[in-house]
């Protein structure tokens, strides 16, 4: 009996040392869009190794990052869907882009490679909108004359969670075709004519995987980490376009954050030859009333991602924010954080 | 000596006094569980409020899911919860019932235990397991082999061709039905083999003395002497199947569409939950994911209780 | 055909489709060990066990940390809801009998034990995780030590009952007072069937994916013991990595999932064969 009380007691004494050295370390949680996710993942792994500070995301959506960083529950989030001017007010948040995600459509339709087939705004609108049923339907045919499109029935593959990759591409399809602007219109999450519903660009992803016949659209960073067949787009120039870095550097360029308030830009179908359609920025979202030294913590992770991390955001082909765009992030931050006074930005860095 | 006695056996002030310590504690706990699922409900309620005045009763009705213009209607997930079920019970009843007249009439004794057992098992495997078994296996042979084939046969009939119509995806309710009956198959055949274990053996050799078939015993005598048994133990299923999560969300196609054809995607009320609840960013939205949850909540809440009222009738009957 | 051939008939083939209705359940079994053992195998190795969660895209890594995590939130719900469980049973059996409230407390019970455990995660969102305005593995102990509660309650009261009445009725003969009878002896009497149902509820609450969803969610990395955060564990690790097409995550997943519905089939069996050591099954 008394052996088993001191066993017992050793090991309560060893689990609170264990307690203790996990809350040591200033650790910081995160929720929000799947978009940014595989990146942000391997900035936490880097910024791990070099600070020892554990920074935990969890990719539920964008419209998941709002409402947790609205709720309180998370020390930042992230959003493909920027917030008005009056929204951050309301809602006494600070918004900011972090990189240029790019969206772009994947098919799993037989016989058919990556970046063989074409599309134009109004023939994906009309497929999405189910008006298009078939593969070998006459306008998907017109913009593919060489591909053989099999007799097979298409299934639409689109997000059941509150997505900024939905937002972004449900805006692009608005601007490129009445039809759906007026029907379905475009946001986090949508009332969609057709289709199945993947949780996250991860499921989106999947279901096109597994489903024949099934279209879907997911960040391009999905498309390399899977080897998945995505398809070329026609740009607003009329020129097709297949996605790389470079196109979505082109379309990126267009992006002037000096214009606009709170960062608020939205990059679907940008002018430009080399331009890929479907570009957006994804935002970070943090709380003003939040203790000074848990926004510091989160502003110097951030800080580290937008200098230092560029290198894995190329990799997956996100487009970093250019030096300039860096400066005016960093002086919204000094701007924006003051407590008792004094902006809480600049730190003095290790 | 009775002095020792009395004095080592703690009888006295002190005894009587963790005596009624020892009593408020367990009814303490007792009242705590009372709290808990009274705290449940509240919660429910007090979060589905300001939905359920928005909306009305048409909430229980309306198809558009609309999160831009801020217009919800559970109807959808509700018909897909009821139609899971309905489908989960439809393959589900049949198979238990068979089960359950094997081990209890036909298999040889020693095999009982472990065919039991076996059976049992199934209720062991954790929902999201058949969840990613659903997605990865099943789903992919439906969509191959067993849609098409649906769909070309019944899609045909006149009367139930609805049914049956539309591209084969292999995920889908007609897949979440399935899944759900593997999993409502081991609650409903365990009551029904324990209530067939009720009825007594000499009404069952009566019936053999007459030279009545072994099927024949079963349908006259032991399924009518096990009625409410039985029925309690298809609604302990039906419990089951109405609130699964994991598994449904993986193979439900996640739509908030009404569609007829059950090969076509759909959702739950569930499986809406899992998906939605994070992220529902406006007091309605939030609101109204309280709402499907009370919803769901009144269901299973009203099926547990008829099943539990059936099982206890059983029970006193069994006594008799 | 004359009708006793008919009625022979009838009866073989009710028979036949009894027999395919067991083949088919258990073939079932049979179908989902499998695919779990030819998938998941693979991925147990020495890495599987010693290294966390990867991020993806990233080669190699294990579920170290989505293991240690589901091990102490599943001890701790059970070191918090199985007390209450077992007094609360013990109030059903000792003390109910002729007590109104009892019956409620029942009825109540089966509710709670069949209730959706979504809506247990609903539940402690609102209670705990919003008034603490963060997710943490507090949380998700406290919605697993709810889903443990009614099981207890259950089992503790069956047991209870089956403690033959004469062993009671002997300790209060020499004075004893009423709570050392039970704690000292029908305790003990019981004490198999009861430590049964505690493997049971642990076994139940272990593969648990929605409660935990909405209260502690995941952590990429390993924390320790930090109860006050997010922490790693396997049915929600297993979710996201299975319903993302990253190929290294998903070996992973299945991974996890063999070794999460064995670690639970070998605690059933072993409760049923602790349950019948001495005879005290049903």
């Amino acid at each position: 009996m008394k052996a088993k009380t001191i066993l017992l007691l050793g090991a309560l004494t060893a689990s609170l040392g264990f307690i203790g050295a996990g809350a040591q370390a200033q650790n910081l949680s995160g929720a929000g869009g799947t978009a940014i996710y595989p990146v942000l993942s391997k900035w936490a792994e880097e910024y791990k190794k070099a600070t020892g500070v554990a920074v935990n995301y969890q990719a539920i959506g964008s419209g998941g990052g709002i409402a947790q960083i609205k709720a309180k529950t998370v020390d930042f989030a992230n959003s493909d869907k920027p917030l008005t001017p009056d929204e951050l007010a309301a809602a006494g948040l600070v918004q900011f882009p972090q990189v240029v995600i790019s969206i772009t459509p994947v098919v799993n339709v037989e016989g058919v490679k990556p970046g063989e087939l074409v599309l134009d705004g109004p023939t994906l609108a009309d497929i999405f909108l189910g008006k298009i049923t078939d593969w070998d339907d006459e306008a998907i045919k017109k913009l593919n004359p060489k591909v053989k499109l099999p007799k097979a029935k298409i299934t639409t593959v689109h997000r059941s969670d509150g997505s900024g990759t939905t937002f972004n591409f449900t805006d692009y399809l608005g601007k490129v075709s009445p039809e759906w602007k007026q029907k379905v219109g475009s946001d986090t999450s949508v009332s969609w004519p057709t289709g199945v519903g993947g949780k996250g660009n991860a499921g989106v992803a999947q279901y096109v995987n597994q489903v024949k016949g099934a279209i879907g659209y997911v960040e391009y960073a999905y498309v390399i980490e899977n080897k998945m067949v995505y398809t070329k787009m026609v740009n607003q120039a009329g020129n097709t376009i297949e996605p790389t870095m470079a196109a979505f550097q082109a379309a990126a360029s267009n992006a002037d954050f000096t214009k606009v308030k709170d960062f608020y830009l939205i990059l679907t179908n940008q002018p430009g030859d080399k331009s890929w359609p479907i570009t957006a920025a994804t935002y970070m979202l943090m709380r003003k009333d939040y203790p000074a030294d848990k926004n510091q913590a989160v502003l110097k992770f951030l800080d580290w991602a937008l200098k230092k991390g560029q290198k894995q955001a190329e990799a997956l082909a996100y487009v970093p924010m250019p030096d300039a765009v860096v400066k005016q992030i960093e002086d919204a931050w000094a701007v924006n954080f003051v407590t008792d006074g004094k902006p809480i930005w600049p730190v003095a860095m290790k | 000596m009775v002095d020792a006695v009395i004095r080592e056996s703690g009888i006295g002030t002190r005894g009587r006094a963790l005596d009624v310590v020892f009593r408020a504690a367990t009814f303490f706990f007792a009242i705590l569980v009372l709290v808990i699922l009274f705290g449940i409900v509240a919660a429910l309620i007090d979060g589905a409020l300001p939905a359920l005045k928005q909306f009305g009763f048409a909430f229980i009705v309306d198809s558009s899911w609309d999160p831009v213009k801020q217009i919800f209607g559970a109807f959808p997930a509700i018909y897909g919860t009821l139609i899971t079920s309905f489908i989960a019970m439809l393959i589900g009843i049949p198979l238990a019932f068979g089960i359950a007249i094997f081990i209890t009439e036909l298999c040889p004794p020693w095999l009982k235990r472990p065919i039991g057992t076996l059976i049992e098992l199934l209720a062991a495997i954790p929902s999201i397991i058949y969840g990613i078994w659903g997605l990865f296996v099943l789903a992919p042979m439906l969509q191959s082999h067993v849609q098409p084939f649906l769909v070309e046969t019944l899609g045909a009939i006149p009367l139930i061709g609805f049914l049956f119509e539309g591209a084969p995806l292999g995920v889908g309710m007609l897949t979440a039905g399935i899944i759900l009956s593997i999993m409502v198959l081991p609650f409903i055949t365990s009551v029904m083999r324990d209530v067939f274990e009720t009825v007594p053996t000499v009404l069952k050799e009566s019936a053999y003395g007459i030279g009545a078939t072994t099927f024949e015993v079963v349908w006259n005598i032991v399924l009518p002497y096990t009625r409410t048994g039985v029925i309690g133990g298809v609604m302990l299923g039906l419990g089951r199947a109405l609130g699964e999560t994991m598994a449904v969300t993986f193979v439900i196609g996640n739509s908030h569409q009404f569609m007829t054809s059950l090969l076509a995607p759909g959702t739950t009320i569930s499986a809406t939950l899992a998906n939605e609840f994070s992220e529902a960013d406006t007091p309605i939205y939030l609101s109204v994911m309280f709402a499907l949850g009370l919803i769901l909540s009144v269901i299973t809440l009203l099926v547990l209780a008829a099943a539990k009222f059936m099982l206890s009738r059983m029970e006193r009957q069994g006594g008799s | 055909m004359n009708p006793y051939a008919r009625r022979r008939l009838v009866n073989m083939t009710v028979l036949s489709l009894s027999l395919a209705a067991t083949a088919i359940g258990i073939i079932w079994l049979a179908a989902i060990l499998w695919t779990l053992l030819e998938n998941g195998i693979a991925a147990l190795d020495v890495d599987f066990f010693t290294l966390d969660t990867p991020g993806s895209g990233s080669d190699g890594g294990g579920l170290r940390n989505a293991i240690f995590g589901s091990l102490i939130m599943t001890a701790l719900g059970t070191f918090v809801g199985a007390p209450i469980g077992i007094l609360a049973g013990t109030f059903l059996a000792e003390f109910g009998r002729g007590n109104p409230l009892a019956p409620a407390v029942r009825f109540i019970n089966d509710i709670l034990l069949s209730a959706p455990s979504i809506i247990v995660g609903v539940f402690v969102y609102e209670a705990m995780v919003l008034r603490m305005g963060h997710y943490s593995a507090w949380a998700g102990a406290v919605a697993l030590g709810i889903i443990v509660i009614p099981v207890v309650i259950r089992t503790t009261e069956n047991m209870l009952n089956l403690v033959p009445g004469s062993l009671r009725e002997a300790a209060f003969a020499l004075g004893t007072p009423k709570w050392k009878v039970i704690v000292f002896i029908t305790y003990r009497a019981a004490m198999q069937g009861m430590l049964t149902g505690v493997l049971l509820a642990v076994a139940r609450v272990s593969g648990e994916t929605a409660p935990l969803l909405f209260t502690v969610v995941n952590n990429q990395f390993w924390q320790g013991v930090a109860m006050d955060a997010q922490m790693a564990n396997l049915p929600v690790v297993i979710f996201q990595f299975a319903m993302s097409p990253d190929h290294n995550w998903q070996r992973l997943a299945w991974g996890g999932a063999l070794v999460i519905t064995f670690a639970i089939l070998i605690l059933n069996i072993s409760a049923r064969l602790l349950a019948n050591l001495r005879g005290f099954s049903k």
